[in-house]
């Protein structure tokens, strides 16, 4: 990839070429197109059901149906962005491909954008499936929410990305020995990000920590237009803010990293 | 240029003022307390072929990285085709290419899709007429829509070059061109290479440990010890300084540190 620069120049057909890459990748493994639904299948079963079980012998939750498996589907929303970016990324990695791409004109912000790109399309085909399973079998339906959840997906797919763009350059940096960084970094972030319970729950010094993660806002602004059927804008904008700083400083620490590959070598080794 | 790279890729000034392919002054790479490239520094004129010889370790690689500007040196300065690498590495990417055993082609897509993918990152035109020109030229015909990975060592090598040439670089750098390939192939490889240069008047960088081809290619070769140059010269003249009648045994003489074939060397 030319230089360290993020903006100079940038080419749509490169980007293109990327996503075709990807694309073909798809194409040629049906294992990796059946994980892309297999996952995200079984979750949305699993506490769909939970969920049915806890309506029938609980008030609160009969009057905030929907919490449970909403607060599924959204952390899949943010867990599988993430993964999909990741994963695109890894596979250069896994294929000993990253050196061709690096001595290629592809910039790092093509590169980027084109893993962004894949992380929607991989969502696409995981999520949409499981969004209509728990329609017809929960009688969930997550468009209901309408307009809130466009805001709801942006800032959890602005999330994954900035994680997705930091692990990457972790993994550029340190090689494949890194690698499990990418499975496991979203789920430090889960029990902060109050997934599947109010930030009330928390202590009141982990509360301030909470609050610095952009999810934590959209599962609080989801629970409350789920039980008290309001939208809370503030709370996207607070999130949507907070994401455009974690976007920006996983960029730099990606250049960083790279620039850090190239001067320890680690880009030719690109192994543990 | 003779490529079919975009327009912000042609030479510039730079080019026209800087004659030589490859400039590298003084250059230095430190890994923690290994010096891999210790203060090297020469010149590869535009459409020359270029042999780097040396043992393993010898600093072939990180050097020829640090050309590529996958490496970042300790100090020294780089410039290739007249632009300072890494810091303007945008303007020669594109018209440069390699070949290297470190990478490999993503084995699950075919010869054709991996083609038409590094095809459009280099922005080439006509790419499926070159596809097809490359799939003529290197004998890929048979297996162009075939998974990558389902090729043998030979057919992958032939498969690298051609993602090499795919944008008719003018300056080429490869590391073992010719590794595992049988002798068959491996001369027809290194007829192609000559034959390409001489075509596209391209600046040839090759790592090799195969003596003979490095003979047979080069008009020039340069053999590294311990990231130190050794030697620089024809392969003729190396040969003759050594008082041997072949550069395997110039290069085992430079290995055992002996000079002449005879005494060993106080280093």
């Amino acid at each position: 990839m030319s230089g360290l620069s993020l903006h100079r120049g940038l080419s749509m057909q490169r980007i293109g070429a990327m996503i075709l890459r990807y694309w073909y990748l798809l194409q040629s493994s049906w294992p990796r197109l059946l994980e892309l639904l297999y996952w995200p299948a079984l979750q949305v079963i699993t506490w769909g059901f939970l969920q049915l079980y806890i309506a029938q012998n609980a008030n609160f939750f009969a009057r905030a149906g929907g919490t449970l498996i909403g607060a599924v589907i959204l952390w899949d929303i943010l867990f599988r962005g993430q993964l999909g970016f990741s994963i695109s990324f890894l596979e250069e990695m896994w294929a000993r491909n990253i050196g061709n791409l690096m001595m290629s004109p592809l910039k790092p912000i093509e590169f980027l954008l084109s893993l962004m790109i894949m992380s929607l399309i991989r969502l696409a085909i995981g999520v949409i499936p499981m969004t209509l399973l728990a329609l017809f079998l929960f009688h969930f339906n997550v468009y209901g929410l309408g307009l809130p959840l466009i805001a709801f997906f942006c800032n959890l797919i602005f999330t994954s990305w900035a994680v997705g763009i930091f692990v990457s350059g972790l993994v550029l940096r340190n090689g494949l020995g890194a690698e499990s960084i990418v499975w496991t970094l979203m789920f430090a972030i889960m029990p902060l990000a109050c997934v599947y319970y109010p930030v009330s729950v928390l202590p009141i010094w982990l509360q301030y920590v909470a609050w610095v993660l952009p999810p934590t806002y959209v599962f609080e602004g989801m629970r409350a237009l789920l039980i008290e059927n309001s939208f809370r804008i503030d709370l996207m904008l607070d999130a949507l803010a907070i994401n455009a700083v974690l976007l920006v400083a996983s960029f730099g620490a990606f250049l960083a990293l790279l620039r850090s590959a190239k001067k320890n070598g680690s880009l030719l080794s690109g192994g543990e | 240029m003779t490529g079919n790279a975009n327009a912000s890729s042609r030479p510039t000034v730079a080019d026209a003022i800087s004659s030589a392919a490859i400039e590298v002054d003084r250059l230095v790479k430190v890994y923690k307390q290994t010096r891999a490239v210790d203060d090297i520094s020469f010149s590869l004129p535009r459409g020359s072929i270029t042999g780097l010889l040396g043992g393993n370790g010898a600093g072939k690689t990180t050097t020829i990285a640090m050309i590529m500007g996958l490496v970042l040196p300790t100090s020294g300065r780089v410039r290739v085709l007249g632009h300072r690498m890494p810091e303007e590495s945008a303007a020669v990417l594109g018209r440069m290419n390699f070949e290297s055993p470190y990478v490999d082609m993503p084995m699950r897509l075919t010869v054709r899709q991996n083609l038409t993918v590094f095809g459009k990152l280099y922005a080439v035109k006509h790419l499926s007429g070159r596809i097809a020109e490359l799939a003529d030229d290197l004998d890929l015909t048979d297996f162009i829509d075939r998974a990558n990975g389902k090729l043998s060592a030979g057919q992958k090598t032939r498969v690298a070059l051609a993602k090499a040439l795919i944008n008719r670089p003018e300056l080429l750098l490869l590391d073992e061109p010719t590794a595992s390939l049988d002798p068959d192939t491996a001369d027809w490889v290194r007829a192609h290479l000559e034959r390409y240069r001489r075509d596209n008047n391209a600046t040839i960088l090759l790592a090799s440990h195969n003596m003979l081809e490095v003979e047979r290619l080069c008009d020039r070769v340069i053999i590294m010890k311990r990231g130190r140059i050794e030697d620089d010269d024809t392969p003729g003249a190396i040969m003759a300084r050594y008082n041997r009648t072949t550069l395997e045994e110039v290069f085992l003489d430079v290995a055992r540190g002996r000079v002449n074939g005879a005494r060993e060397v106080a280093r």
